[in-house]
């Protein structure tokens, strides 16, 4: 078993599914961060098998919005002086701004240079977003 | 600031008194003849739409407003290359109310987010053409005298067209309606108006291939173009084609109580010879498509008259 140090203070993003740790990097730009970030992935887990494991070795505001439309399972663990004070649970957020591309290319989006990118919650049961100007649905990898 | 995007942007309320005034503007179009007095419409037509731009100029005209505007994107200054959200700035401080056609989906939506004056969706690309199912809806209860208790029979291209999924989206929204989808196995309606609209609402709905089966059990007939090219091979356009032409044979099985509706233009769906029936609505769908952009310019602007 790896073994990464615990943190004293920082944000462990937990249960990801395995192999999506490195979509999460990138959309929250984890690579701008000047501090330690741990990517752990393949980890053993009694619910999930194998999972995926973020460590940031700093209180970072995450953007939840983001982490909850990739996926509202996982969780968010904030850590200060070795423990653990918060554990935020995640949804599908109401919409997300200029985190995903329409990719009709019928769609105003495609021409139009200065405007956001904006998706909606369409059913949540089935988390389907739709673009706000074309409502073409966006499809998931 | 109250703009037009979506059918849906309107309560089934508010159509109720969009289309009351429009049925007012019926009775008494001299008692509007003057309301808009001084007032602008811009007509910002970035694909060319003869038929849908002149209903907007002709519904301000008859409300005694002017017009300005544009007819191709070739004439404006999006071939210059300027957005859509700077050209409805400027136009906002031209215009008071502004109808916009464009080949982009969504792209009425953007214009809104950045206009100083209510923006009216006069059809972007495949996706809405809001004035349009307006336009139905109005010409349903004047003739029918309810948008409730009906069977609405839909014929043609039901998956590309825009037309009929407003529609269908529109009417799930009243009480007891069903529709009878008649169209080839390559063009029913898509499945997300099935599943989202139809089946989520539990809307009572049935869909066949011919339409002679259908049409004693009719209320409205609403026929849209079937095109040649939608099809995947001639065979099927062949074996098909004559089952969406409405003749009047096939009528003869129809209710005297139906009425036949159709966004126009029409090319041959329609035989010439259903043009006198006093069931064929058509040409009278048109001019209820002035009314009611006049009701709803009057909505957007405020104005509302005794």
């Amino acid at each position: 078993m790896l073994n990464v140090d615990s943190l004293n203070k920082g944000v462990v993003i937990d249960h990801i599914h395995a192999g999506k740790a490195m979509e999460i990097y990138r959309y929250l730009n984890l690579d701008r961060l000047d501090c330690s970030v741990a990517i752990i992935k393949n980890a053993r887990s009694h619910k999930m098998g194998r999972k995926d494991i973020i460590k940031i070795d700093e209180n970072i505001d995450i953007n939840l919005d983001v982490l909850g439309f990739i996926d509202p399972d996982i969780t968010v663990n904030i850590i200060n002086e070795g423990g653990l004070i918060e554990k935020r649970k995640l949804k599908l957020p109401e919409q997300v701004i200029n985190v995903i591309k329409c990719k009709n290319p019928r769609c105003i989006t495609s021409v139009e240079q200065e405007i956001q990118h904006i998706f909606k919650l369409a059913d949540a049961e089935k988390g389907v977003y739709r673009c706000i100007y074309c409502e073409q649905e966006h499809q998931r990898k | 600031m109250k703009h037009l995007i979506d059918p849906l942007d309107l309560s089934v309320e508010e159509i109720a008194e969009l289309l009351d005034v429009a049925s007012d503007i019926e009775k008494n179009p001299q008692k509007y003849a003057e309301v808009c007095r001084g007032k602008k419409l811009a007509t910002l037509f970035y694909e060319p739409s003869t038929r849908t731009r002149l209903s907007f100029e002709a519904a301000m005209l008859n409300l005694g407003g002017s017009i300005l505007g544009f007819s191709s994107a070739d004439s404006s200054s999006a071939s210059k290359g300027e957005s859509v959200a700077d050209t409805i700035r400027v136009v906002s401080c031209y215009a008071d109310i502004c109808a916009m056609r464009h080949p982009k989906e969504g792209a009425p939506k953007v214009a809104s987010a950045y206009a100083g004056i209510p923006v009216i969706n006069a059809g972007d690309g495949g996706h809405q053409h809001p004035t349009q199912t307006l336009t139905d809806l109005l010409t349903i209860r004047s003739l029918k005298g309810r948008l409730d208790h009906l069977t609405i029979g839909l014929c043609g291209d039901l998956k590309f067209g825009r037309t009929v999924h407003s529609l269908i989206k529109s009417l799930a929204r009243y009480s007891d309606i069903r529709f009878v989808l008649i169209s080839p196995e390559e063009l029913r309606v898509p499945d997300y108006i099935r599943e989202e609209v139809l089946r989520a609402k539990n809307i009572p709905f049935v869909e066949v291939e011919r339409m002679e089966e259908v049409l004693p059990e009719l209320d409205i007939l609403y026929m849209t173009r079937v095109q040649r090219e939608r099809f995947f091979n001639e065979e099927d356009y062949v074996r098909l084609k004559d089952s969406y032409i409405l003749d009047r044979q096939k009528l003869s099985l129809a209710s005297k109580e139906m009425f036949i509706l159709h966004p126009l233009p029409r090319v041959n769906e329609i035989s010439t010879e259903v043009d006198n029936d006093p069931r064929a609505a058509y040409f009278k769908q048109a001019q209820y498509g002035v009314y009611v952009r006049m009701a709803l310019i009057l909505k957007l602007l405020g104005l509302e008259v005794d």
